[in-house]
């Protein structure tokens, strides 16, 4: 089964900024080590919310929004799309995320099977 | 001095119901900053819920009374095997507590939807949008049907002991069929894990209170451990439960049910060893943090050693506005002959106590403090 992996990371990214240059390689190892891992068949870390354009079509006409579609206190830092046994194997990568135990969190959803 | 037992057995039972709702609670939500404080608020809440329960329990009885028939139409389909693999899948932590406990009565008890629907006091309907939105997710999320690998295993053990015991502490509370149908559970996987320590732990804690449901009300009140009849008692259920008692106790890894089970094996025998209830309650204190399993503790230490190093125990506890501290200080001083300071903390617990018999209890001792 796929599912998409959801990285919450806004508070994460704060506390890796505190984090010493070590500590730091240490955090972006483990992201590699884990892009590297079998199951995990894509992932991209995004721009910060900011610089979201949104797009609505109402009545034929593109209507542009500066920022994110929803207005919340944490957005998708990135993702990774993983092809998985089960919900069991998706949730051990997700809790491997580093921002999932640096106050960030990983939201694990099942892709529609076609 | 048998009196003052009184709200200590209270305070004991809400606090064996907030380890139950902790045991379920942090392996999902991991452990609360403040493990203590979060015992002594969910036991506080607990006991006012329990109170509250007792009250109306004549009424609820009626009214949750289930058919005693019950299909096996679930059952049926599931071969003997597979139901420990079942029962992991139902007690899910990707699963909400309500649905985890929903799906573990019908598929493995085998209640139709509308018994549980009234076990719980919800529509039917409810109950069906919530066990079939609960087995869309196992089927669409792939929650997998299978026992957890060994490094999952602790937790999830946990979180399936946890759904057991908190059906049967909704009928410990009064729905006796509820807590019937815990302990077919307990039994089943006592049998399914017979390795397990906390297993058996928890089947002997459950059936040990078990055995004393008939003696715990006199009507619609509550009659505490001391006062209670103890021919009520059921004796071979008590002898079950010593039994999974020692299989726990022999197993490695002894955990918290099998520990509190030990003490409440303990409390049954008379006269009651006070000093090995107190080392027991050490145990728990290491294993939980708690304040309120170290007020515990120190009732046992006072019955043990006296009133003097029991106080001093208490006195170390920040449970300011928990009626059980409060009752507990002043018997201790009562016990010391400082009635003025007795009398003090009387009435503070005489103000934070919520029912009828425990506020005339009070009155009773602040009146005796008084002269």
């Amino acid at each position: 089964m796929k599912y998409l992996l959801q990285i919450y990371s806004d508070r994460a990214a704060a506390e890796f900024e505190r984090l010493s240059e070590d500590e730091q390689s240490v955090v972006v190892g483990e992201y590699l080590a884990i892009n590297q891992s079998p199951a995990v068949i894509g992932g991209e870390q995004l721009q910060p919310a900011e610089t979201a354009t949104t797009v609505r079509v109402e009545n034929g006409q593109t209507i542009l929004t500066d920022g994110p579609f929803v207005e919340a206190k944490e957005h998708l830092g990135g993702y990774l799309l993983v092809d998985a046994d089960d919900l069991d194997a998706a949730l051990e990568i997700a809790a491997r995320i580093p921002a999932a135990r640096m106050g960030g969190a990983v939201e694990v959803r099942p892709l529609v099977e076609r | 001095m048998v009196s003052y037992v009184g709200d200590f057995d209270l305070a004991e039972e809400a606090v064996q119901e907030a380890f139950a709702a902790a045991a379920e609670r942090w392996p999902r939500d991991g452990t609360p900053a403040n493990p203590g404080a979060w015992l002594t608020i969910t036991a506080r809440n607990r006991a006012i819920d329990r109170l509250r329960r007792n009250r109306a329990l004549a009424e609820k009885t009626r009214l949750l009374e289930m058919p005693e028939a019950v299909e096996d139409e679930m059952k049926g389909t599931i071969f003997p095997d597979e139901r420990l693999e079942l029962i992991f899948t139902c007690c899910h932590p990707a699963l909400g507590l309500e649905a985890q406990v929903a799906l573990t009565l019908r598929a493995l008890g085998g209640l139709r939807t509308d018994e549980i629907a009234r076990a719980f006091l919800v529509p039917e309907e409810t109950m069906k949008r919530r066990l079939s939105r609960a087995k869309r997710k196992i089927k669409d999320a792939g929650i997998p049907f299978r026992v957890p690998a060994d490094h999952l295993l602790p937790e999830r053990l946990a979180a399936v002991l946890a759904v057991v015991y908190l059906i049967f502490n909704e009928g410990y509370g009064g729905r006796g069929d509820l807590a019937a149908e815990a302990l077919r559970l307990g039994a089943a996987l006592a049998e399914l894990m017979p390795d397990e320590s906390e297993v058996h732990g928890l089947l002997a804690l459950m059936l040990l209170n078990d055995a004393r449901r008939e003696a715990r009300f006199e009507g619609a009140e509550l009659v505490l451990l001391a006062d209670q009849d103890r021919s009520r008692w059921n004796a071979g259920q008590i002898a079950r439960g010593r039994a999974a008692l020692d299989r726990a106790l022999a197993l490695p890894g002894r955990g918290p049910y099998a520990i509190q089970a030990a003490i409440a094996s303990l409390h049954m025998e008379e006269p009651r060893d006070w000093p090995q209830i107190a080392a027991l309650y050490g145990e728990l204190v290491r294993l939980t943090g708690s304040p309120v399993v170290e007020l515990n503790r120190a009732i046992a230490v006072a019955e043990a050693d006296g009133a003097e190093p029991a106080l001093a125990l208490v006195d170390r506890l920040e449970l300011d506005g928990y009626q059980y501290f409060h009752s507990t200080r002043a018997e201790l001083l009562r016990r010391l002959g400082r009635a003025a300071e007795a009398r003090t903390e009387y009435e503070r617990a005489l103000e934070l106590a919520h029912t009828e018999p425990e506020r005339r209890f009070l009155r009773r001792r602040v009146a005796e403090v008084s002269h």
